[in-house]
This record gives C-alpha cells, structure tokens and sequence, in this order.
C-alpha cells in the first residue's frame, strides 16, 4: 500500500515515563517512526510531541486509535492535511576546512539563509532551521561538497497549526 | 491523617472488594499489616503469583466485578506478567498493586526492584507508579475506574514502600475525572439507523458476536435482537453463551475449529452484523477470503478494535448493550426464512462430533456435564481441552465460561476455576484441563484444599501437549518434538507413535491429589464418567480430579488449516 509523510501532533500527560509509553505503544505495534519530538508546554502539567511518520492509509488510522486510547494521551490531532508551521533544527559542523571551504560554506549560507554559529581556523558550524525536507536536501548538499568531513545532528520536526491559513 | 497503607485498605472497601488475591513479600509487608486488623476482606493466598492472578481474573469473569491483586515488588510483580497480558487479550477488569522499593532506592536496582511498569506498559490498560503520598488516593479511585469502564482491561498500580509508610490526607474522591480517558458512553443514532437499513436490504445476514456482548451484559438483548429479525447467529470463542447454545437461531462457533455451518454462513452471507468481537486471526482464517461476499456492520467499544484486521462498511463504536437496545427500535420486517432454513440445514447436515474415537472422549464427559449440572461454570485450560470444551459446552447465558481466548495461556483454568468459586459459592464449578496445562499450576491444590473449594477438576490426559502434537501430525509428518509428556531418555529417539509399551505417565493424578489432601479418580471408560462425577459431588469441601484416560492421538476436528479460507475445512482425517 501506498506510503506517505504524515505528522501528529499529541499531548500527553508531562510525567515520568510517558515518553516511553508512547514510543514503546508504536515499536510494539512495528510502526515505524521518522521523528518524534517532545517539550513542555504553556501548561507544565501538559507536554506536546510531533511526531512524524511515513505510513500507508489503513495503518495510520490504526496509530492514531492507538495513541487515542492510552490513558496518557489527552488529545492527538492529525496535522497531515491541515496548514501548519513545521520546522526542524539541524547543525552541520564541516571539519578541516580550509579558507576556500570557509568562503564557499559562507557563500551556501548566505544563498539557503543558514545562521554559521561557531568557527575555528579548520571548522565551521552551521545551524539550519527548515522543514525536514529542506534539511535532508542541506545535508545532501553538504555531504557532496565535503565528503566525509560533516558531523549532522538534527532534532526532528516540531509544528503548531497555523493562524492564517497558510501552508508552511 | 492516615498511612498509606491505611488509605489504600480504605481505597478497596470503598470500591466494595471483598476478596483479594495477595502473596506477602519485602515490599508489600506494611500493606499485609495494615490488612491483618480488618474483617470485610478475604485474603486468599495462592501458591504462586501467576495463579493469583489468574484467580482474580476467574473471580472476575465469573462476577463481573474488579479482579484485585496484591504482590511485593521484583519477581513477586513479574510473575503476574502472564496473567496481566491474558487479562489484557480477553478485557477483564484487573486492579495490581505491586509493591515497589522506597522512592530513594528506584533506578539503584536495588534487592527485589523491577521497573514493572515500563515491563507491562504494552499488556496492561493503564500502568502507573505512585510517586507522592498526596497523589495516591486519586490514583487508586482512578485504577479501578480505568479498569472496569470502556473496554475493561487490567490496570497496574506500583506502590514503593515509603509512600505506603507516609502519613496524608484521609480523603478517599467520590469522583473521577481524567482528561485522557473518557469512555464512550452513548451510540451514534445515525449509525444505527444506517446498519438497520443496511440489514433490512440484507438477503444472506448474520450476526457474529464476539466477547463483547458477554461483557457488557447484553445476553438477554441479543437474543431479543436474534428472535424479532431470525437472523442466524454465530459467535467467537469469547461469544459463546450470547445467546443460548441450545437457541433454534444459534448455528456455533466461527473459526478454525468452529462450526460447519458458521463457517459456511460467513463464506456466503451477503451482510456480516458483528458485535463486540476483534476480527483475531483464529476467527477470519485467509483474510482475503474472508466474508468476500458480505457487507460489514461492526460494533466494538473500542474504536482502535475497528478496521483494524478487516475493512468495515459501518462502524459503530459504542457498548454492545446500549448499541444493542437502540438497534431494537429500529428493526426492520425481515424476510429472510429462506437463508435462515439454509444454515439451520447446515447446522444440522454436518453436526461436532468425536463419533470416530471409541470408548471415553471428551464430547461424552462435556455431554455428561451439560445434561447433569444446572447452570455450572465453566473454566478451560489452552489447547485440546479449550477447543473440544467450546465446540461441546452447552451455554446458557454470559460469565458462564471462562477461557484464555486472546493469549492462550496454558496453566489458566485451574487457578481462574479457584477465583470463580470464591465469586460463585454456590455455584458448580468445573475446570477442563488437559495433562499439561493442569502441571503449569498444580501447586494450587494447596490453594484450593485449604479454601476447601468443592471444584471438579478434569483432566484430559492423552500424555501429549495435544494440541500442537495435532499440528505436527496433520503439517509437520508427524515428527513429534518435544509433545510427548510420557518421554523419558531412555526412550527410542524420534519416537512417532503413542505406543502401549510407553513409560508410566507422571505425575500420578491420583496420587497427587491425594498427598494434597484432594480427591482423585482415574477413568479409562465411558461407563465410568457418572462414577467419576458421583465420587467428586460427595466431596463437599475438597477439590476433585477427574483423570479421564483419553485416546492418545484424537485431535480436534473440523479444522481449517492456516492460511486457508473458512470454508476450506477439514472435517474428517
């Protein structure tokens, strides 16, 4: 069956322990997770993840009834089709870099809105915040110009619905 | 202001528990203490933690009330695991408190500490760990709301020892609010109209009721329901008793050991009504094939039970009973005597029977009880003895038997048929094992000698794991590894057939029994089987096994083979 990239966006009770809950709730059943983020939220009692998966029709609707019958979850809205803002944040530190590397890593963050957050005489860091797909596409870049010489670290994907109807 | 301990022996009269089902250990000891000045709660001691629980799961199938475990931490908490999956598979309501190592010494993997929680996070309902003193009361009141409305399920509650020692509130709540959880208590009307109209355009309906309609007490519905449409009814494992076995419109069980005429009826209806069942692999054969022809109604109180292993047309999700008696308002004339007269022919042309064993079978003891007990419960073990009791069993209603339908746990009927009769004093009560489910918890005579139960404990011994000694025979040309329970070492190697120089079965039943302090018969005849009930009803405070010497090699037809289609049954081998 057809797969596509869908997102949830769930609260849950902010306790011990839940964070495993849910994240043992989808291995157990073998759905198979992309990202999954969580934080407080506005309510410290409450804490909200995003969670980000490529999954057929039939199974999604099984993983979201899944999630909505655990005691801990308060509420699960599927994000997939509605407008939202999504971003993720990703660091790319380049190693052994020299100065021409620097000018071009410059150069690749002046033209994709990179912040460069940290350099020495042989690195350079950048921080990236975009979609998921955006970052997979900077890490590629990156990969291709400086083989074998990045270090990626990425922190999955967090998204609020929108205000407007725009589609972010 | 009142210890914790004191507060949780509060929390279980409030909720009306009058028997729990406790082994002592370290972390649990505060609690025993608490318990020892108080006269409204009967502590039943099991000999093992895995038969505690299946003991409170019988005493709460059979009541309908919450099931109440009380063990230490460690392993005391890990030997319920079995019990709380099994609970968790068939929806029965379980409240486990574990005792837990002082707050300070958790994650120190300190002497007798398991995270029991994270270890049964995906087996139970809900799972939680008290962590303040404050907060143990709501818990509690939570615990056994969580565990007997929506779709019933065990619920886990970890108590370290420190907050059982702390002084705090007295307050036990009247209510319970949890923002997460809140079961489905009305039907959707809209719903409902479209699968009466659905049903009244049916040609070939059926209703297919599952354990559902047992659990929430809707018996008396469904057989309204049956009666004003005369639409045929077949039923799961779990659903067996829904509505009388005996009922004109009753046609069996579906399945790979169900009926020939449920079977046939799902392969060819052209609506399938169903009611509170999961759609379980052992129900649907060949997912493909299965109802291809029919339209699919499906009421289950849990929507995730929906659409999970088959598409459905209209979905309800709401309780059976309440799902049940709206549907009632709505019924359509039906005019479908033809199809009905069509699966009653069926029922009737290609009848269950063990014709082709000679002598003692298990039909003819399961005839025997079914014509000389009134309204008895029945408990099963997992495998042969399961499956010839819930072809054979004659039903009357729901809480009548009790079996592991979802998990299959061997070593279940036993210790269920103890919590049974501690819920049903009045009741018969008659556990169907074979030889080695019976072993998984013999030690539970002590249990049951010293609670002086009157259970009739049967024993189907053929000396083989039979079940899977079938399934060798018919798919793996039948090299039995590791089913015969008469091996010894020094027997010939690749043994394949049950031979009469076999070595002495062990244990000896009888004896057994008797170094317990039990009763014990052993029969080889059909002309024995009266004998043998006879002898067990003169013991009226003392448990009897009945040992009934079976055909060694008989295996449980008809059959579908896996991967096969329900109506591709093996009737005859």
């Amino acid at each position: 069956m057809e797969t596509k990239k869908r997102y949830i966006s769930l609260y849950v009770e902010n306790r011990i322990g839940v964070l495993a809950k849910i994240s043992g709730l989808l291995a157990g059943k073998s759905y198979n997770l992309d990202t999954l983020t969580v934080g407080e939220t506005e309510d410290p009692t409450v804490s909200r993840m995003t969670i980000g998966l490529t999954i057929d029709d039939i199974t999604f609707e099984q993983v979201k009834k899944q999630l909505n019958r655990c005691v801990v979850v308060i509420k699960v809205i599927d994000i997939s089709e509605i407008p939202i803002h999504k971003k993720e944040l990703l660091f790319i530190k380049v190693s052994s870099c020299s100065e021409k590397d620097k000018a071009e890593i410059f150069r690749i963050a002046q033209a994709f809105a990179l912040e460069i957050i940290d350099y020495d005489r042989s690195h350079v860091m950048v921080q990236c915040v975009k979609t998921e797909c955006a970052n997979n596409d900077m890490i590629a870049l990156f990969n291709k110009t400086f083989v074998n010489r990045i270090e990626v670290v990425r922190g999955g994907s967090v998204a609020i619905e929108a205000i407007s109807s725009q589609d972010q | 202001m009142l210890k914790g301990t004191d507060i949780i022996v509060k929390a279980l009269k409030e909720e009306g528990v009058d028997t729990l089902f406790a082994y002592p250990g370290g972390q649990a000891i505060d609690i025993f203490d608490a318990l020892y000045d108080q006269s409204d709660i009967e502590l039943i001691l099991p000999r093992h933690e895995q038969a505690l629980i299946h003991a409170a799961d019988g005493y709460a199938r059979s009541t309908g009330k919450v099931g109440v475990c009380l063990v230490t931490s460690g392993p005391g908490a890990t030997n319920l695991v079995t019990g709380i999956a099994t609970a968790n598979y068939d929806s029965v309501p379980l409240v486990c408190i574990t005792g837990q190592v002082s707050l300070g010494l958790m994650g120190n993997d300190a002497f007798q500490e398991v995270d029991i929680v994270g270890i049964t996070n995906s087996i139970c309902k809900y799972a939680v760990t008290v962590r303040t003193r404050e907060e143990l009361p709501r818990i509690l009141k939570e615990a056994f709301y969580i565990a007997r409305t929506g779709r019933p399920g065990p619920v886990v509650v970890d108590i370290p020892k420190d907050i059982q020692q702390a002084m705090g509130s007295e307050e036990y709540p009247a209510e319970v609010s949890i923002r997460g959880y809140k079961p489905n208590e009305g039907v959707h009307i809209g719903q409902i109209k479209k699968a009466a109209a659905m049903l009244k355009k049916a040609k070939k309906p059926l209703f297919l009721i599952g354990g559902g309609v047992n659990i929430s007490g809707a018996n008396e519905q469904m057989r309204l329901l049956a009666e004003a449409t005369r639409v045929p009814v077949i039923t799961t494992i779990m659903g067996r008793g829904a509505i009388p076995t005996s009922h004109e419109l009753y046609m069996g069980n579906i399945g790979i050991h169900g009926s020939y005429a449920a079977n046939h009826a799902v392969a060819e209806c052209d609506l399938l009504f169903s009611i509170g069942t999961r759609f379980n692999d052992r129900i649907t054969g060949k997912i493909s094939e299965f109802a291809k022809n029919a339209k699919i109604v499906h009421i289950d109180i849990d929507s995730a039970s929906i659409s999970k292993n088959i598409v459905v047309d209209i979905p309800i999700v709401a309780d059976a009973k309440i799902a049940i008696e709206k549907l009632i308002e709505y019924i359509p004339e039906m005019k479908t005597n033809k199809w009905t007269e069509q699966v009653q022919a069926w029922k009737k042309e290609y009848p269950i029977h063990m014709k082709q064993y000679e002598g003692l079978t298990p039909e003819k003891v399961i005839q025997y009880i079914n014509e000389n007990f009134t309204h008895p419960i029945i408990t099963t073990d997992v495998g042969q003895n399961q499956l010839w009791a819930t072809q054979y069993i004659a039903l009357e209603s729901n809480r009548q038997f009790l079996t592991s339908g979802g998990l299959g746990t061997m070593g279940y009927g036993f210790p269920a048929a103890i919590g049974a009769k501690l819920g049903n004093p009045d009741r018969p009560v008659i556990a169907i094992s074979g030889d080695g489910g019976m072993q998984m918890n013999i030690q539970e005579l002590a249990t049951a000698v010293t609670l002086e139960l009157p259970l009739i404990l049967i024993v189907f011994n053929n000396g083989y794991l039979g079940n899977v000694r079938q399934w060798q025979e018919m798919f793996y040309n039948k090299r039995y590894s590791s089913t015969c329970l008469t091996y010894r070492r020094s027997c010939q190697k690749n043994c394949m057939d049950a031979e009469k120089c076999c070595p002495k079965y062990v244990p000896d039943f009888v004896k057994l029994a008797e170094s317990y302090e039990a009763y014990g018969i052993r029969i080889t005849r059909e002309e024995e089987i009266a004998q043998a009930f006879a002898y067990a009803l003169e013991h009226k405070h003392a448990p009897t096994i009945i040992e009934c010497v079976i055909e060694r090699e008989a295996n449980v037809l008809p059959m579908v083979p896996v991967g096969k289609a329900l109506d591709e049954m093996i009737l005859d081998c």
